[in-house]
């Protein structure tokens, strides 16, 4: 052998972006989560993006049944999951004619060229081989039969053909974890606890693994085939993990809970894409003080929380878009109550159906302005799967001390991606306790704080305090029902003037990213936010005039967030919907704002803002 | 102003009252209910601090407003749900749901459903009148065929739903019926229905004085009640009549009830089925007797208590770790795959 291991050296790269993509039933969701765990372990910041279809095992080779995962990970601040994918590892010819297309010139494709047979080439839609008619000239294709591989490396354990073909994930994963210099041990002991009842199972993933590692190691490969060095990322010291926004959210809303100083959270879901996480993590940690309930639909789901926060619980409920509009009415009855609730919206590409595991941030309208009546409530947003977190906590002290129903807008994309997260002092998390009324002299249901005009939170169980509540309109003064033309007119003001005053009690908006005034500022919300930092980032260091600045708070808005956006000459609003949040701040601040709007079921490419950056700056004002 | 806490003092039914003027119909059924509920609540002396009463919409609906108990008038049909979500809060309370035919079982019909199916511990009231009062007299859910209402002129040619055989087919294990203005056997039934652990469901037949005035008649009314209802009770035999001188068997060789004479003249006594009121089966067919060929069964139609669903659900909960010392957020956090950072 003319070239030992060693001498092959590793090349060093700042950032990298992998795409893996095969068959919905491939297990691509596993290795790319796999892969994230043990990236984050290496000290690097990452960002991840799964992306599948709505069919869980849709026709075995078609495109529409591609299931991608990508991470982008790095030596310096990784803000999205990439524009441009580096490195695409294509388990079927699926998945290569799907995914090609987000490769940059020159990356690399790694195929198993096993599953590209005459059959799989014409369920994918390619005339020719495209791995033999030089139409993948322009990049560098590493090929492997990774089915024939995986299948030796896994005989000793007596699978069937198909179980053993179902390792080739874990063969793939092995040759990554090789390439970019990664440990395995934490998915191998991950392994043996996933198939702790089949150990033969556990036995020949790991093997598989093993053997993928083996072959990068070993190099039976020419000398394309390349190890890399990431240097880890300069952080803060800390303990870190990765999380999921999901996983992130339900800690955030047990923490909330905490905070409030109350002793249960009642959950209530029905199952919908991408809301379906929640329950299921919630699920799981009873021990936390949660009671999760899946309830016979939507409206029962947001029913049951509004009982329980009647009770004096903390009730949440989760959805997404269609369940959000069924649960409409109900939201009309938690704002005539005064009932503090929380309920989280994994928004994802609509109307109707849409396309339920592509991220949109179209429900923002829905959320401030979508039901009967002048019924207003809060509505917030978490910018990072990390935010989720924070923005959790928040939904809570805002429910609890306004007695308001809360929608907390994530989105599918949110749902999925994972982070590397920095965990916080449990100790120094926010408190802000609610203080139920036990006094029975001069209640009514009705009395109001006078600082934040929320309604005393009187909980059945307490003697004396016995009332009734409803959707009825009530008497400012006693509480009862009250058809007084003057009455409805003061309940309707001070409605809104409660939800109007939250602005006085969250921070003033604040610019993420340069200048507070400016020739443009780019306004973003929700999980726009990493595109949109990096793009603002990108364009500065180009010499543009542009700042960020990026809504937690969608109602209210911060209370300096009119006089902030008039220190601008022009106001560039990105969003993953056909123009909500520019209409929002026009009809608020009378502020020109220009729309960029995506539809895509995909998140921005930090590109596409920069190009809408410049041309904001080469264009003459509207 | 003052208030006075009465919690071990003994209650009679007008403390059950609340201050606020009752506005139904002159005439009302629900009036009646209203003071059934008030007497059972003092028999059963429930404190009431501890007692809540959920609505939907409808006329029925505005009955937590006239009691001064906790109370709670949601939205159309959904009271199961909000029921459901205040007794998973706080099991102790003692929660009722009132409702009615087109609330319960029109637009609330799959909240009831499946409240029965879970076997939550409600009580749950349907007043069932035949006919949306509060709309203004439209057919119901339970409105017989041909029936003329505002949205069917010519009649209705739906075919009804009945409440009892509903609630059965869900899985309800308490099941009893009554008539509005047959106030003992209300507050006896109501009294059943608290002591039962799991959902109760007890239909109250409730005339609708200005909509649907004396669509009981034919068994409510005194010169033909005793001829046409068939008052169950555990174990004892299945006999009507002014001197109970009719009674129920199986048709010989079916699965078929009829009415035979009794005594002497006709099958002897103890030919007459029993009432058991843990038999499904028995139940199922109960429900179904209809006027004019047979009388309606009234009383606690089926009883066949089994654990209720929060408490099945707190029990889980708790072998979880739910209400141990208050588990560690940051252990929560740092359970698995961590890594530190050093300065």
């Amino acid at each position: 052998m003319a070239t030992a291991p060693a001498l092959r050296a590793r090349q060093a790269r700042e950032s990298v972006v992998i795409r893996f993509a095969g068959d919905s039933g491939d297990g691509m969701q596993v290795t790319g989560s796999r892969f994230t765990v043990e990236t984050a372990l290496a000290g690097n910041d990452l960002t991840t993006f799964p992306d599948f279809p709505a069919e869980i095992r849709a026709p075995a080779g078609t495109t529409y049944g591609v299931s991608a995962f990508q991470i982008q990970f790095g030596a310096g601040d990784i803000m999205t999951p990439g524009d441009a994918v580096d490195v695409l590892v294509a388990m079927n010819p699926a998945a290569l004619k799907v995914d090609l297309k987000d490769l940059r010139l020159g990356g690399s494709i790694l195929v198993d060229t096993g599953a590209f047979s005459e059959r799989n080439l014409t369920k994918a839609g390619f005339p020719a081989n495209p791995l033999e008619d030089g139409s993948l000239a322009p990049y560098q294709v590493l090929t492997f039969d990774i089915t024939r591989l995986t299948t030796e490396a896994v005989k000793a354990f007596g699978l069937s053909t198909r179980e053993a073909h179902r390792c080739r994930n874990m063969w793939a994963l092995g040759l990554m974890l090789w390439m970019y210099g990664r440990d395995r041990q934490v998915t191998i002991d991950w392994l043996r606890r996933k198939f702790a009842d089949r150990p033969e199972l556990a036995q020949a993933n790991v093997a598989a693994l093993n053997a993928g590692h083996a072959f990068g190691e070993t190099a039976e490969m020419s000398e394309q085939l390349v190890g890399y060095t990431v240097p880890s990322a300069p952080v803060a010291p800390g303990r870190y993990r990765t999380v999921s926004g999901t996983e992130a959210l339900a800690w955030g809303l047990i923490a909330g809970m905490r905070g409030a100083g109350l002793e249960k959270m009642i959950f209530a879901g029905y199952p919908i894409t991408p809301a379906s996480l929640l329950l299921h993590t919630l699920a799981n940690l009873k021990a936390h003080g949660v009671i999760t309930f899946q309830a016979e639909d939507e409206i029962a789901a947001i029913g049951a929380a509004i009982g329980a926060a009647y009770a004096g619980a903390l009730g949440v409920t989760s959805s997404s878009g269609p369940g959000m509009a069924l649960k409409t009415e109900m939201l009309g009855l938690a704002i005539a109550t005064e009932l503090p609730i929380v309920v989280v919206d994994s928004q994802r590409a609509g109307p109707s159906t849409g396309m339920p595991t592509k991220a949109e941030q179209s429900d923002l309208f829905q959320a401030v302005h979508g039901r009967n009546a002048d019924a207003p409530l809060a509505v917030i947003a978490a910018a990072t799967v990390v935010d989720c977190f924070d923005v959790a906590i928040e939904a809570v002290r805002i429910a609890t001390t306004y007695m308001t129903p809360v929608i907390l807008l994530s989105d599918a994309y949110l749902a999925h991606a994972a982070e590397p997260w920095r965990l916080p002092d449990a100790a120094a998390l926010p408190r802000f306790p609610v203080r139920f009324r036990t006094d029975p002299a001069g209640f009514h249901p009705l009395l109001r704080d006078p600082a934040t005009l929320a309604r005393a939170w009187a909980v059945p169980g307490t003697p004396g305090l016995e009332h009734r509540i409803g959707g009825l309109e009530k008497d400012y003064d006693t509480g009862h029902i009250s058809y007084d033309p003057d009455n409805h007119a003061r309940m309707t003001r001070a409605r809104a003037a409660k939800i109007a005053g939250i602005a006085n009690d969250i921070p003033p908006q604040h610019v993420a990213l340069g200048d507070d005034h400016g020739a443009v500022a780019v306004v973003g919300w929700g999980s726009t936010y990493g595109a949109i930092h990096r793009a603002v980032r990108e364009a500065r260091a180009d010499g543009l005039d542009v700042s960020h600045i990026h809504l937690r708070y969608l109602n209210p808005f911060p209370r300096n967030l009119g006089e902030l956006l008039q220190r601008f000459g022009r106001i560039l609003v990105p969003e993953l919907n056909n123009g909500q949040l520019v209409h929002l701040l026009r009809a608020a601040y009378l502020v020109p704002a220009e729309g960029l709007s995506k539809v895509a079921g995909k998140p921005f490419k930090v590109a596409e803002i920069v190009d809408a950056i410049e041309s904001v700056h080469r264009s003459k004002p509207r | 102003m003052t208030v006075t806490t009465i919690t071990d003092a003994e209650l009679v039914p007008k403390d059950y009252a609340s201050d606020q003027e009752v506005r139904w119909c002159p005439g009302c059924g629900d009036y009646a209910i209203l003071k059934a509920v008030q007497k059972a609540l003092a028999e059963l002396g429930a404190p009431r601090e501890r007692t809540v009463f959920v609505s939907g919409i409808g006329c029925a609906a505005r009955f937590p407003y006239y009691l001064s108990t906790y109370g709670f008038h949601t939205i159309h049909g959904r009271a199961p749900a909000i029921a459901t979500g205040i007794k998973l809060a706080n099991p102790e309370l003692d929660v009722w749901v009132v409702t009615g035919d087109g609330d319960g079982l029109s637009i609330g019909g799959n909240h009831m459903l499946h409240v029965l199916r879970r076997n939550v511990d409600l009580q749950i009231i349907l007043f069932n009148n035949e006919i949306y009062g509060l709309t203004k007299g439209q057919y119901s859910p339970t409105s017989r065929r041909g029936t003329r209402s505002p949205s069917t002129p010519q009649g209705s040619v739906e075919y009804p739903v009945s409440a009892c055989a509903f609630a059965l087919g869900a899985g309800a294990r308490f099941v009893a019926r009554a008539v509005d203005t047959q106030q003992p056997d209300v507050v006896a039934l109501l009294k059943r229905a608290h002591a039962h652990r799991g959902a109760s469901f007890v239909e109250v037949f409730q005339n609708c004085v200005v909509f649907n005035d004396g669509v009981f008649d034919h068994f409510t009314a005194k010169d033909v009640a005793p001829d046409t209802q068939l008052h169950v009770e555990h174990g004892k035999p299945l006999v009507f009549g002014p001197s109970e001188e009719r009674g129920l068997r199986l048709t010989p060789g079916t699965l078929a009830l009829e009415v035979v004479p009794v005594g002497d003249a006709g099958v002897p006594l103890r030919d007459i089925l029993v009432h058991d009121e843990t038999n499904r089966a028995l139940a199922q067919l109960l429900v179904a007797l209809e006027p004019p060929a047979f009388p309606v069964a009234l009383g606690v139609l089926y009883c066949n208590p089994t654990t209720s669903y929060e408490r099945e659900l707190y029990a889980q909960a708790r072998a979880a770790g739910f209400g141990r010392e208050p588990a560690d957020l940051g252990a929560l956090l740092g359970r698995e795959g961590t890594w530190t950072v050093e300065r």
